[in-house]
Formats: C-alpha cells, sequence, structure tokens
C-alpha cells in the first residue's frame, strides 16, 4: 500500500467547509471535522439531518461542491468509491445493501477484492497463483465472519439471513477490505436489546482488536454514550455541537435540536415500523404513544438524566 | 439504577418481546427449508452430476455416427446451428446473467466474428501456403474473436453510465448499426447485401478436415458405416468449441472477476464501495462476452463457406436473449437446455415433417418458421408467469469451508444472537 502522509496534523478524517448543495438544499453544511485514528466517533443529529450524506461524501459516492475531505492527507474528492476503498475507507449502509442473492461467505469475499488482484487471465486458466490467491480469500472471508459470529450462516443466502445478522454480515464485509477507517450507519437500527448489545461489544472488539478507527452514525443514545469518545452533532447540514459525550449531553443546542424530541420514542415508534414493514410482528391495531410520549427522558449507562426539563416533557405530551 | 429508566425499559421491552417472538418464527421458516439442504452441500460435485455429464458427452460425441443418411446430415447441419446459438448464447450469459446488464445486439458480435474470418481468412491462407493452410482456421477463429472483443470493448465505452431500459435500446441500436453497416459494403470489404457467398471453394480447409475425411471411414455390413462428411466435421468443431466455452465461462464465473460481476448486479453501489470497479468489470464483461461472439462466427462463416447479412437479424439477437432469460440467467446449464429447446424444437420439427410426413410435411417445413416465433413467444409468457427464474435457475455458489462452521447444523437462532467467536480475525 502507497502511503501518501502529507500534513494532517495526526488526524487520519479531516473535513474542512465540507459542503454539497443538492439543488436549493445544503443537506451537508460547511462542515468541519476531524477525525483521530483509533478512536470511536459518533455523528449524530435527527433524520434528514445530513448523517447519511456525510458519509457518501467521504466514501465518493458524492462529490463535495465546496470544501475538501482529507483522508490521511489525500483530498477524496472525484476520486472513484473503490479507490477510496483501497485507501482504507470502508462503510455499511443505513438500509442494508447486502448481495442478496449471494451466499453470506461470497459477500465477505467480495469485501477481499480490494486487497487482491488476479483477474481475467487467472481465473480463464485457472493458474496455480490463481487457486492460491482464492483459496486465501475464501480463508480470509471465513475469518471474518467467525469474528462476527456469522460462520454458521457461510453458505445462506445473504438475503435469508435475520434482519440483525444482515447488519452484522455488513461490518463482516466492510472488515473484510482491511480499512483503516470503519464508516458504520445507524448499525444498531431493527435490533433488538440483546442484538444492540453484541453489537456494542463487536464495535469495540474492532477498536481494541483491530486498531481500526470507528466513524459511527447511531440513533439509539445507549449505544452512543457507551461507546463514542467524541461526538459530532448535525442539525440541517450543519455542525452544531461537538465534543465529549458529556458535553454533548449538557449542550443546549443538541438538547433543544435533538434530544428534546424525545429520542426514545421517536426510535421505537421507527423500530416498530421497520419490524412491521418485515413483518415480523403484527401492527398495531390501537395505538399507544402515551407509554413512550411520557417518557422523554433519556440517560447515560449510569442513569444519569440527561433531559428532564419541564419544557421538553410538556411539549411532548402535548404533541 | 432510576424508576424513570425501569420504566423505559418495561416498555421497550414489551416491543422487543413481540419483535423477538416474531424473527424466532421467521428464522425457523427459513432456516428449516433452506439452510439444511444448503448446508449439506458444501462443494458443488455429485457422483450422480459428474455421471450424467459423462454419460451425455459420450452420447454427443456418438450421434454422427448413427446419423449418416442424407435426411441426418440436414439434422446435423441443424445441429450445428444449436451448438453456434448455444456459445452465443454463453457469452450474452456473461453480460446479462453475470453481471446483470441487458443486451439485444448480440447478433452484432456474431456478425463481426463472421465477416472477419472470411475476409481474414484468404490473404491469410496466401501467406502461409499449402502446408500451413491447416492453421488458417484457428488462427482466424482467435483473430475473429479478439476483433469481437475489441468490438464489444468499444461499445462498453459510450455505454459505461446507461443501465436496463437505457442500455437495451443503446445495444440493440447497436446491433442494428452492424448489420446495416455490413450492408453498405464498407472499404468494399463485405459486398454489401449480396455478401460474400460461395467462399467455400477458396477458403482453406480447416485442421486435418482433408485428412479425416480420406481415412476416418468405416462400416459394418451394409447398415453401419460412418463417414467423416463436412457437416460430421463441424459438428464436433463445435461441440469441441462449446466445450472450451463452457469450461472457459464457468472458469471466469468461479473467480474474483466473477464475484466482481455478481456483485455489481446485485447493488452496484455496495459493489464500489467494498472496491470493485464497476467501470473494469463491466468492460471486462462485454469483452469476454462478444468475444464469445467471434468465435462462434468464425465457426458459423467457414461452416457455411460464406455469408450474407441476413441472419444477423434483430429478431436473432432476440432469439440469443430468450436463450438465456428463458434457460435462466447465469446458469450454464440453463443455457443449455434453453438453447436446445428454442434452437433445437422447431429444427425437429422441420425435421421430422421432412422425412417422415411425405408431400405433407413441404408445408409444415414452411410454416416452421412463423412456428417457431408462435412457440417462443408462448414460452415467454408461460415462463414468465410461473418461473420467471428461468428453467434452470442460477445457483449460489457453495464453499466447502476450509476452517470450523462446517459441520454444525445445530441452532441456527441461537448462533447468531450468541457471542461471536473470539479471536483469530485479522490478515
Ligand atoms: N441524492 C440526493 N438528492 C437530493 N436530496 C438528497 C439526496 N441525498 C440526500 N438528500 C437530502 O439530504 C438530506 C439529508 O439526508 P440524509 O443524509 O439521508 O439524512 P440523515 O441524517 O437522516 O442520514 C435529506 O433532506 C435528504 O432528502
Ligand atoms: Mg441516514
Amino acid at each position: 500500500m502507497n502511503k501518501v502522509v502529507a500534513e494532517h496534523q495526526g488526524y487520519l478524517m479531516q473535513a474542512t467547509n465540507a459542503t454539497i448543495q443538492f439543488g436549493g438544499l445544503r443537506a451537508v453544511d460547511s462542515v468541519n471535522m476531524n477525525i483521530e485514528a483509533g478512536t470511536i466517533v459518533a455523528l449524530i443529529g435527527p433524520n434528514g439531518a445530513g448523517k447519511t450524506t456525510f458519509f457518501n461524501l467521504l466514501t465518493g459516492i458524492y462529490t463535495p461542491t465546496e470544501g475538501e475531505i482529507l483522508f490521511e492527507g489525500r483530498s477524496v474528492s472525484g476520486k472513484k468509491t473503490h479507490v477510496i476503498a483501497d485507501w482504507g475507507i470502508s462503510r455499511t449502509f443505513q438500509n442494508i445493501r447486502l448481495f442478496k442473492e449471494m451466499t453470506v461467505l461470497e459477500n465477505v469475499m467480495v469485501g477481499r477484492h480490494v486487497r487482491t488482484k488476479s483477474g481475467f487471465f487467472g481465473a480463464t486458466f485457472r493458474t496455480p497463483s490463481f487457486r492460491r490467491e482464492e483459496k486465501q480469500i475464501q480463508e480470509d472471508a471465513e475469518r471474518w465472519l467467525e469474528f462476527v459470529g456469522l460462520i454458521e450462516y457461510a453458505n445462506d443466502l445473504a438475503s435469508n439471513l435475520p434482519y440483525g445478522a444482515q447488519r452484522r454480515l455488513e461490518i463482516a464485509r466492510a472488515l473484510a477490505t482491511e480499512p483503516k477507517l470503519i464508516c458504520l450507519d445507524e448499525p444498531a437500527a431493527g435490533m433488538n436489546e440483546s442484538e444492540s448489545a453484541d453489537l456494542d461489544d463487536l464495535i469495540l472488539r474492532i477498536r481494541d482488536e483491530l486498531n481500526i478507527t470507528v466513524f459511527l452514525i447511531e440513533h439509539d443514545m445507549k449505544v452512543v454514550m457507551n461507546l463514542a469518545e467524541y461526538i459530532y452533532v448535525l442539525d440541517f447540514g450543519k455542525l452544531i455541537a461537538e465534543g465529549l459525550p458529556a458535553e454533548i449531553q449538557s449542550n443546549p443546542a443538541v438538547i433543544e435540536a435533538y434530544l428534546g424530541q424525545d429520542m426514545e420514542a421517536a426510535i421505537k415508534a421507527k423500530r416498530r415500523a421497520l419490524l412491521e414493514a418485515r413483518g415480523e410482528i403484527a401492527p398495531e391495531t390501537t395505538p399507544k404513544p402515551e407509554a413512550a410520549a411520557k417518557d422523554p427522558v433519556m440517560m447515560d449507562s449510569d442513569g444519569v438524566v440527561m433531559v428532564a426539563t419541564e419544557d421538553n416533557k410538556e411539549k411532548n405530551d402535548a404533541a | 439504577m432510576t424508576n424513570t429508566k425501569n420504566t423505559s425499559n418495561n416498555t421497550t421491552a414489551a416491543y422487543e418481546d413481540q419483535a423477538v417472538k416474531g424473527k424466532a418464527s421467521s428464522a425457523e421458516a427459513i432456516f428449516g427449508n433452506i439452510a439444511k439442504p444448503m448446508f449439506s452441500r458444501g462443494g458443488n460435485k455429485s457422483p450422480l452430476k459428474t455421471a450424467l455429464t459423462a454419460l451425455l458427452l459420450v452420447f454427443l460425441f456418438a450421434l454422427p455416427i448413427y446419423l449418416q443418411g442424407m435426411g441426418e446430415a440436414l439434422l446435423l447441419a441443424a445441429l450445428v446451428g444449436i451448438g453456434l446459438y448455444v456459445i452465443l448464447a454463453l457469452g450474452l450469459n456473461i453480460v446479462v446473467g453475470y453481471a446483470g446488464m441487458l443486451d439485444f445486439g448480440r447478433m452484432a458480435f456474431y456478425a463481426v466474428g463472421t465477416y472477419a474470418a472470411i475476409i481474414l481468412a484468404i490473404p491469410l491462407a496466401n501467406l502461409l501456403g499449402d502446408s500451413l493452410e491447416g492453421l488458417v482456421f484457428p488462427l482466424v477463429m482467435v483473430a475473429a474473436g479478439l476483433i469481437a472483443a475489441f468490438v464489444g470493448w468499444l461499445l462498453s465505452l459510450p455505454v459505461m453510465r446507461l443501465r436496463g431500459d437505457y442500455l437495451a435500446i443503446v445495444t440493440l441500436g447497436f446491433g442494428e448499426i452492424v448489420r446495416i453497416t455490413i450492408q453498405n459494403n464498407p472499404f468494399g470489404l463485405t459486398n454489401g447485401l449480396l455478401g460474400l457467398p460461395d467462399r467455400g471453394n477458396v477458403l482453406a480447409s480447416p485442421p486435418f478436415f482433408d485428412w479425416l475425411r480420406d481415412n476416418v471411414y468405416w462400416a459394418l455390413g451394409n447398415d453401419f458405416f460412418f463417414t467423416m462428411t463436412r457437416n460430421v466435421y463441424w459438428y464436433y468443431m463445435v461441440l469441441i468449441m462449446l466445450i472450451v466455452a463452457i469450461i472457459v465461462v464457468r472458469n471466469q464465473d468461479n473467480s474474483r472477476l466473477g464475484r466482481s460481476w455478481a456483485a455489481m448486479r446485485e447493488d452496484e453501489v455496495a459493489a464500489s464501495a467494498m472496491g470493485v470497479n464497476v467501470t473494469k468489470a463491466k468492460t471486462w464483461a462485454f469483452v469476454l462476452g462478444a468475444f464469445w461472439g467471434g468465435i462462434a462466427g468464425a465457426c458459423f462463416g467457414f461452416f457455411l463457406g460464406g455469408i450474407s447479412p441476413e441472419p444477423f437479424s434483430f429478431l436473432n439477437s432476440v432469439i440469443v436473449l430468450a436463450i438465456v432469460v428463458i434457460g435462466g440467467m447465469g446458469s450454464i446449464p440453463g443455457v443449455l437446455v434453453g438453447g436446445v429447446l428454442i434452437m433445437g424444437f422447431p429444427e425437429l420439427v422441420r425435421w421430422f415433417a421432412m422425412n417422415h410426413l411425405g408431400q405433407a410435411g413441404g408445408d409444415i417445413q414452411s410454416m416452421v418458421a412463423n412456428f417457431r416465433n408462435l412457440f417462443l413467444g408462448l414460452l415467454m409468457v408461460v415462463m414468465m408467469a410461473v418461473r420467471t427464474e428461468g428453467i434452470i435457475p442460477m445457483k449460489p455458489k457453495f464453499h466447502k469451508l476450509f476452517g470450523k462452521g462446517k459441520s454444525d447444523k445445530g441452532d441456527h437462532t441461537d448462533a447468531v444472537v450468541g457471542a461471536a467467536p473470539k479471536g483469530g480475525a485479522g490478515s
């Protein structure tokens, strides 16, 4: 791997004034962001804030209309997505994008693409070096499946996996590219409590055992507060706050924009809708939002109340 | 722990209880039916399959020995036609089945291959002289394959960003452009609508043909004899090229390149995020698919001993596409069955009518051309209604695992929720 490391002040990823405009909408608006290697950084914000769009900028799916994003000192602007993958940024998708008609193992084997090289000639004539590489690809893929706990499913179709397992498979596939930075877009969405706890474990292991920097979009505040060492908050495309988890919890702008909206209820509703859409639970006949709506309280893992202003409670009860 | 927290947990738990139950039952339904046969499979080879393949090969190689009469000679010619279309369809299958792009202009590459072979053969024969005559066809065939592949590359340039309908329209147009160009006699090469007929006398003999015709014949009494006629020779040549095509295409499918096609077909954005160079994968699909058009074209041209633009119609492009779609996109056995069915059935009717129906046979023969399109249309309608994935659908690629996990068919639902096995990652 050729390492072009220009002056980047020790940051793995550095966004300066990053902006993308869709027609009249500045989906990401003058965002400055730094990610230090080896950290777990979260990107939070209400729906439509521009979080996924920022990931798309970072991975070359969109090109910033203004500003710049550097990865290890190199600008990602105008670079093809597969080139950026080669540099060492990998990702998962908010709306799971697995290769559905391929097996679980083959999905991960595709992830090895960027670190392997055999081509048309080796494939056609099945040269010894081709076969050696194929074997290595499969062995590596199996190891990643073991790492995320899906090896049992290796020969199943990806689309046949339960939902939570599909999210883990996306992570395995992303890890197989041997990234330096892994971007996880709402990895806990649609997971139940125990799956979500396992996911926390997995994310920690990715950082601690594999030394991969983690960039995390997540709505589940428990996950965020458990894992993130630094948090960026987007709202309407703009960065409205950044800081340590404790600072974010007490930041008035964040509470106003985001936490005050009764996240728990929002998450529950979202999860319910998701599960209903997948036919895994029956649609609710009589909606009972009161239980959730009366609980606009956010806590960190120690049970410290983050948002409990009467203001917010009233707002939510009224809504 | 505060009280508020507990309440919050309880309500969440209520939702999730339901969720978990729903999940377990759906997982059971899925894994009960699908996972078990999949897990017991592991590799791709079963003894039964090997035996059937061997039997089929013996049958195909022995067939000309039994087809020696006048009518049978025509049947052999029909079989050559079927084989050529199957080779074409195998090439198209790379583009349509593996890479997931539509191509309505397959005849373009077939035409390029046919004309290239015929046009190149005579100067090459003069160059090589009589003693090396046998080399002319193999060289010309490879050249035709490479020229068609080059044309495939040219086509891939403008269509790189197109998808679905747009791609279909552009490839359709391309097929027509090639045919019309040939009709207009560019650089005096193709002789326009008249084509290049009767080159049979001047085309060099393909390898060993003269020798085989002079030396390979035998008779067992009056009823059973064998001679190497022209049709028999081309039957074997096409059969061998077909087998080569199957092996090569299958190898390419079962590779890093093949995986990049499949990933691109399934999800282009995800594929490129995993490092697949989508442009490159598409280009290779077009190039390698077109190559077989050239190979089939060269065989076609030499088999006919001449050529005109008629066989390269849009309808025939559609027929090649129908072979792939009805047989099973991305499935080599599907393409074989589709080819035999779509190309073979009308030929069989024609042959039967001619040999066994006397006077009435003539009329039926003339109906066959139309009947075939009706048959094709009906087949398509039926397939779309009952089996959209084709007669023999593409199978996922199962792998025999190197590591652990292959033998355990235990409780799958637990395995996902449970903790991941420790360590051993990274490479
Ligand atoms: N390709 C696009 N064209 C136009 N608008 C877009 C596009 N992608 C995203 N947006 C808009 O950008 C905003 C941010 O979206 P997104 O990044 O998905 O939000 P989130 O923070 O929920 O991930 C939304 O208003 C969305 O509609
Ligand atoms: Mg999003």
